[in-house]
């Protein structure tokens, strides 16, 4: 277990409370986090060991003030508080890993400045659209079909830890009221359909590019990876069998030593 | 009391085994499967004819609201059917009936159309509308009209503080919102009524919008199915919010929404009704909470309090399982619904008007898979056994009606009364 700081960094655009949580030892590395909220996950514990990695909080989820979102309009203010973070933190060209909502995130910086990322990684990203395989509508679902679309294996022991709710009532309250602002807060940037026109910037992208996906992810399906992989440049697909939409939990063995392998490239 | 018929204009035929496997009646519906184009033409005919019906019988009011995607009721814009009572009243020489549209759906509509709309209401009826600014359900302003749910607050805010201003200003002016920008505004027509016609903000319980209605000075309708009793909590909670900001007790601050049918006895009434009881409970109101509320639509207050209450505020968690155990005897005994004799239908819903401390009452007096012919008999008993009888109340009390349009705020003489005269 690695010690974890949650740096404040005021941010004059959106005059917006930035929340930054930082741990490891290492090079710098910059981790986007999920449309669920931050979530500090065995993935992130072993991105530590080798780096020093910087977790900001999206706007109104995790440390941030929950009403900064009302403040932050577009997807273009999103990604300037982003840029703001970076010069913030003296991140030159670092590498960024963004899962889901964050993979879509990271995918929108590198476009807007493509010096700034010098490797990426994204895990199942949204941000894209085909009609004849549409990202399923995650905000409108009962949880307990919200779970069967993350996870592909829902007994699993880490699914089970990841799903694991503390046993007061009072902090289940403030974990479930947590998980729905951070879907409410996230999905202010992708409602109704997370098409947002990143695929007419992803042309702009230069870091290498790292796209891992899992086989059977019923929220954003796998053939998504080739849409990725066509858009960016430099870029290669690693699929992950027998897994859902959040591999560094299904199958953080398998996923650990491929994204080693890509940084370490 | 100021009474009002208030009409969803539902899908009344849907079939026995309907829902189903839908997991929502609202969205999911599939209309190439369900919905006659020509049945609508006699729904939409038959819910006109029952609101002018309700006119010629005394009520003070006739409303209409706004819902989208679904066979619980698509007056998909109210205004069309405002506009068109307007005209059919003032025809039928009914001029002592206000318009109450509850309304069209602020956020999810230019509010700049809003804002014509409504005045053209006022203009064609001569000064008799209500102004319904509602913020909306999340299905119907986010699913159905694709804004975003984080979003759907402050528009209808902004939204509400613009119809205002478009009304009343005397200058032309440049509107710079977040969700508007308009280079000049000077909006035509403008409303008959002075400075502009009342207005009444619906709501479902959510705290946020009390303190807003007693900031403003606005009046709150409480739309709820689960009766007077289950809204004890909700409206004690209004009123306290009301001392708290400094407003008076003025019934006519609050209305309240309950779905009635009258017959000769008690018995009769719910062998007559109970069915369309339960095609409104376990058909219409098929309809799941992540519909209803999605991520960002409730604020994160709300939110947390009701996740940490324990108890959920409507006392019913979701109504897509939750209502089906229920039998319409069920739901009578609970007064979700007021069913019986005009005497126990009078007795029941003078004692929730005055427990709940209402000066406006709207009936639902259509509900389900009513047939046209049952509804016209329900309106025409509720008219002339229950109605004289509410309209009485609160008359003892010193209170003024400031939240109703003026040249109707004397109870008015029905013709039937004036017939006998």
């Amino acid at each position: 277990m690695v010690t974890a700081t949650v740096k404040t960094i005021p941010i004059r655009h959106c005059n917006f409370e930035a929340k930054v949580k930082t741990a490891g030892n290492g090079p710098p590395l910059v981790y986007l986090h999920a449309a669920g909220g931050p979530i500090w996950d065995p993935f992130v514990e072993g991105l530590c060991e080798h780096y020093t990695v910087y977790a900001p909080h999206h706007p109104g989820t995790g440390e941030t003030a929950r009403d900064a979102i009302h403040s932050v309009d577009s997807l273009w203010d999103l990604v300037l508080i982003y840029e703001e973070i970076f010069d913030a933190l003296g991140l030159k060209s670092v590498p960024v890993i963004g899962t889901s909502f964050g993979g879509m995130m990271a995918c929108e910086f590198a476009a807007h400045r493509p010096e700034r990322v010098s490797k990426m990684v994204v895990l199942d990203p949204i941000g894209l659209w085909r009609e004849d395989v549409p990202v399923a509508p995650y905000m409108l679902m009962p949880p307990e079909r919200l779970v069967a679309t993350l996870y592909k294996h829902l007994d699993s022991p880490p699914v089970q830890a990841a799903l694991q709710m503390p046993s007061d009532p009072k902090q289940v309250a403030v974990v479930t009221a947590d998980l729905v602002w951070a879907l409410g807060a996230t999905g202010k940037f992708v409602w109704p359909i997370p098409d947002k026109g990143l695929k007419k910037r992803m042309h702009r992208i230069k870091a290498p590019t790292l796209i891992v996906w899992g086989e059977d992810d019923a929220l954003v399906s796998s053939v998504y990876a080739k849409e990725f992989a066509a858009r960016i440049t430099n870029s290669r697909v690693e699929i992950i069998k027998d897994c859902g939409h959040v591999p560094q939990v299904e199958r953080l063995d398998v996923l650990k030593p491929i994204v080693a392998n890509f940084l370490n490239a | 009391m100021k009474v009002t018929m208030f009409h969803f204009m539902p899908y009344r035929d849907l079939p026995d085994d309907f829902p189903g496997k839908l997991p929502s009646a609202w969205v999911d519906t599939p209309w190439w499967e369900y919905g006659d184009a020509n049945k609508v033409t006699d729904y939409y005919n038959w819910s006109i004819d029952e609101l002018m019906l309700a006119a010629k019988v005394g009520f003070d009011a006739i409303g209409t609201n706004e819902h989208h995607q679904n066979p619980y009721g698509f007056m998909c814009n109210p205004n069309l059917f405002g506009a068109t009572l307007a005209k059919l009243t003032r025809d039928q020489g009914l001029d002592q009936v206000a318009l109450l549209q509850l309304g069209a759906t602020i956020s999810s509509s230019p509010p700049i159309r809003l804002a014509e709309e409504y005045a053209v209401i006022d203009c064609l009826s001569g000064g008799r509308l209500i102004a319904g600014l509602p913020t909306g359900l999340g299905n119907d302003v986010s699913v159905s009209n694709g804004i975003t749910p984080m979003e759907h607050r402050e528009r209808w805010r902004e939204g509400v503080d613009f119809i205002l201003k478009a009304w009343t200003a005397k200058e032309f002016f440049a509107w710079n919102g977040k969700y508007t920008q308009l280079p000049k505004v000077n909006l035509w027509p403008r409303p008959v009524q002075d400075p502009h016609p009342p207005v009444v903000i619906p709501g479902a319980a959510s705290s946020s919008t009390w303190d807003y209605c007693h900031e403003r000075n606005f009046p709150y309708a409480y739309l709820s199915y689960f009766g007077g009793k289950s809204a004890y909590n909700v409206l004690d909670r209004f009123w306290d919010r009301a001392a708290a900001k400094g407003r008076d007790a003025n019934p006519y601050r609050a209305s309240f929404l309950q779905i009635v049918g009258v017959a000769e006895t008690d018995r009769k009434a719910e062998e007559i009704f109970g069915k369309h009881v339960e095609y409104f409970y376990h058909k219409l109101l098929h309809l799941p909470l992540y519909y209803i509320n999605p991520p960002g639509n409730a604020d994160y207050k709300s939110l947390l309090n009701i996740l940490s209450s324990g108890t959920n505020l409507l006392q019913i968690g979701d109504f897509t399982t939750d209502l089906k155990p229920l039998k319409a005897k069920d739901m009578i005994e609970k007064e979700f619904v007021v069913i019986g004799s005009p005497a126990t239908v009078r007795e029941k819903l003078e004692a929730m008007a005055k427990r709940l401390n209402i000066g406006h009452l709207m009936v639902a007096l259509q509900f389900g898979s009513m047939p046209h012919e049952l509804t016209k008999r329900n309106i025409e008993l509720f008219g002339r056994e229950v109605l004289p009888h509410l309209q009485k109340l609160w008359e003892d009390q010193p209170w003024e009606n400031h939240w109703w349009p003026k040249k109707l705020r004397k109870r008015p003489v029905r013709q039937r009364e004036m017939a006998t005269a």
